[in-house]
């Protein structure tokens, strides 16, 4: 297990974060992630991370639950123990449109809660690290990870001319609870903009 | 640029007093973080009596069945399944306010769906004893499940509306438990990083997940509240409609009619309004939290209240109108002997529902009226009272005189274990509330800061530098956030 070193600068102002992000990467520090205490629209793509596919998933759930109800149904009422109600034909699709939509639903639903906490590594009982407890409160935590090269004064300098209010130096013991975005991420003015 | 999304001067804001971020989380956790009043105490103790209650009076209909209870051959449903269908109703608002309000971008929303949703997941709590202990062999409830057992295996009936039911009811509570729980990750995790006590550490450290707050995983959990919303919307609407199904699907007067389903739908978003509207004013004012859920909230939910309550009316009148145009007898009989008339056994609760539900939300058409807190708080009695009475009028004045004059019934009135159980359920109600009102944000943390600088009282002012923009800079800002700055 290796240990990273971060210059971690705290941002009190959406406004001050957005273009400090796009400045940061543009100076070619590498961004390892940014905390915020709630959702800020826009800025995963400032960051270069790519969009979810989470939505992807849940369609596929939705039609999996699609498709055990309609079959599961059809094979318990037409093929293992058919009923005769009054009459009416062993394959009533209509009647089972419900219970259909209800599954449907469920999978869905419940897939991709499971599929967001296994992304993002959430359940009970995990410990993970975010550099600042007040990111969860008011403070926009900018982690940038440091490698060989990277002069820290000089980072820690930069840091604070974009607008950073506090800027410290921070060491992490690397691992899955640190998040793995390496994969997400594209490097700025490479692939992002050349899809545009 | 400070202003995330502009928004029109003329809507007031949703978010009063001079708050920040930080401000915000300290108003919200405030009441998790301090030790609760001598009224919490007072209401959870009554609440908890309730529950006992409850708990005896079920435990008695467990021993000694469902004779218990006074249903009989006609009136097989009783004050139980009216319960059940009062509940599950109440259980709508949350997720139409949570969802639906989400999709169709209502800030509003974000100052009362927490609250809201978790009353939903409670009323749907309650709404499901009554079906259960209403089996009578309650320990043989799991056969409503297809499962593969010893006989045959015979499957459960999938063209019954009753089965339809138990897949509702248990998805709509799953989906609405899921979709609540998952906003509630970022709050549990702002209550952990402040927690200064060793178990609050813990309980908030367990109850959170790890949440940190990432870009990344905000990324993520936009598009699952929004795939969720999506799903809960159409969610909400089947639910109630396959709980009329239980009723249009028979050939029972007064029940055997097509527009029940969206007839239900209306009078569960009413009632579940009216039901938010009790508590959230109680709530606001125990726990001070009126700069969040502000008076533009309450008067916006009556709103919904009026409207609702005159779909509900005009369902009402159709129904009576195609009694009439039917020219059965005795679809005719069931509403204008059974019900419409004053002095027939059941007559009372018919009219007693129709002032209610119809009569008395008109008062909301005055705009006085939508911003007095006691006439509000009234009203949301009184429109619960109405709706119970409706889930009333539709089963025992359908049942008590059907086709057969012989087998009519005599007047039902439940036993003192039929109104216990309801009871028990208000205290299963109320237990849980007390105890999410002290140990869960009854206000979405996240959601208000993210509103906060467009909705806030104290950023408002500053649209008016963004009012006088040209169209061209303005549409610059928004597409290239920051970038001139």
């Amino acid at each position: 297990m290796s240990v990273k070193k971060f210059i971690v600068g705290n941002f009190y102002d959406e406004a001050v974060l957005f273009p400090a992000v796009k400045k940061v990467r543009r100076a070619g520090y590498k961004i390892h992630d940014v905390y915020t205490p709630f959702p800020i629209h826009g800025l995963d793509k400032e960051m270069g991370l790519k969009d979810t596919s989470l939505h992807v998933a849940g369609f596929i759930y939705g039609i999996t639950g699609t498709t055990t109800a309609v079959s599961f149904i059809t094979w318990a009422l037409t093929v293992d123990w058919q009923i005769n109600f009054g009459g009416k034909p062993f394959f009533s699709l209509p009647a089972w449109i419900p219970i259909t939509f209800e599954l449907t639903v469920l999978f869905a639903a419940v897939g991709m809660v499971l599929t967001f906490c296994w992304l993002c590594q959430l359940a009970p009982f995990v410990k993970k690290d975010h550099f600042n407890p007040r990111s969860t409160d008011d403070t926009f935590v900018m982690a940038v990870e440091c490698t060989d090269k990277t002069s820290e004064a000089e980072g820690i300098a930069f840091l604070q001319s974009v607008g950073a209010s506090e800027v410290s130096v921070q060491y992490r013991e690397t691992g899955w609870w640190l998040g793995r975005y390496d994969r997400d991420t594209t490097r700025f003015g490479k692939k992002v903009e050349a899809a545009v | 640029m400070s202003l995330l999304r502009y928004e029109s001067q003329v809507r007031p804001p949703i978010v009063d007093g001079n708050k920040d971020y930080h401000q915000v989380t300290e108003d919200i956790c405030r009441p998790v973080e301090t030790k609760p009043s001598k009224l919490w105490w007072v209401g959870f103790i009554i609440s908890l009596g309730l529950l006992g209650f409850g708990f005896v009076s079920v435990t008695m209909e467990v021993i000694y069945g469902t004779g218990q209870w006074n249903l009989g051959k006609t009136i097989g449903w009783g004050w139980d399944i009216t319960n059940f269908v009062w509940w599950v109703g109440i259980g709508h608002a949350g997720t139409l306010i949570s969802a639906i309000l989400l999709l169709f971008r209502q800030g509003w929303r974000t100052g009362v769906n927490r609250a809201a949703e978790a009353m939903t997941i409670f009323a749907v709590m309650c709404a499901g004893q009554f079906p259960i202990w209403h089996m009578g062999r309650v320990w043989n409830g799991f056969f409503v499940l297809p499962y593969p057992n010893t006989r045959g295996p015979l499957w459960v009936n999938f063209n019954s509306p009753l089965l339809w039911d138990v897949f509702a009811i248990s998805t709509y509570f799953t989906v609405s438990l899921l979709f609540w729980y998952s906003g509630l990750l970022p709050d549990m995790a702002t209550l952990r990083d402040r927690a200064k006590e060793k178990w609050r550490k813990a309980f908030y450290g367990v109850a959170a997940f790890g949440w940190t707050g990432s870009t990344k995983h905000w990324q993520r959990h936009e598009a699952l509240s929004l795939v969720l919303a999506g799903l809960s919307t159409p969610l909400v609407l089947s639910v109630h409609t396959i709980v009329s199904f239980d009723f249009a699907t028979s050939v029972i007067p007064g029940w055997h009619t097509t527009i029940f389903p969206p007839y239900f739908v209306a009078g569960a978003v009413f009632s579940g309004f009216a039901m938010v509207q009790t508590l959230l004013l109680i709530t606001r004012k125990v726990l001070a939290l009126e700069d969040y859920i502000t008076i533009e909230h309450i008067e916006v939910m009556n709103k919904v209240i009026v409207l609702t309550g005159s779909i509900v009316g005009i369902a009402y009148l159709t129904e009576l109108f195609m009694a009439w145009y039917s020219a059965v007898p005795g679809e005719q009989y069931a509403f204008f002997e059974n019900r419409l008339n004053l002095n027939s056994p059941y007559g009372w609760s018919y009219w007693l529902m129709m002032g209610c539900n119809v009569l008395s939300p008109q008062i909301f058409w005055f705009r006085k009226m939508r911003r007095n807190l006691l006439v509000t708080f009234f009203m949301s009695i009184l429109v619960n009272i109405g709706m119970w009475f409706e889930r009333f009028v539709i089963i025992v004045t359908s049942l008590y005189r059907d086709y057969l004059p012989s087998s009519w019934s005599t007047y039902y009135t439940p036993t003192i274990w039929e109104i216990g159980f309801y009871l028990g359920t208000f205290g299963l109600f109320f237990t849980c509330y007390f105890l999410f009102s002290k140990y869960f944000p009854v206000i979405a943390i996240a959601e208000i800061k993210h509103i906060l600088k467009k909705n806030g009282d104290n950023y408002k002012s500053q649209m008016d530098k963004v009012e006088n923009e040209s169209i061209e800079k303005f549409a610059d800002d928004e597409l290239h956030h920051g970038d001139h700055h």
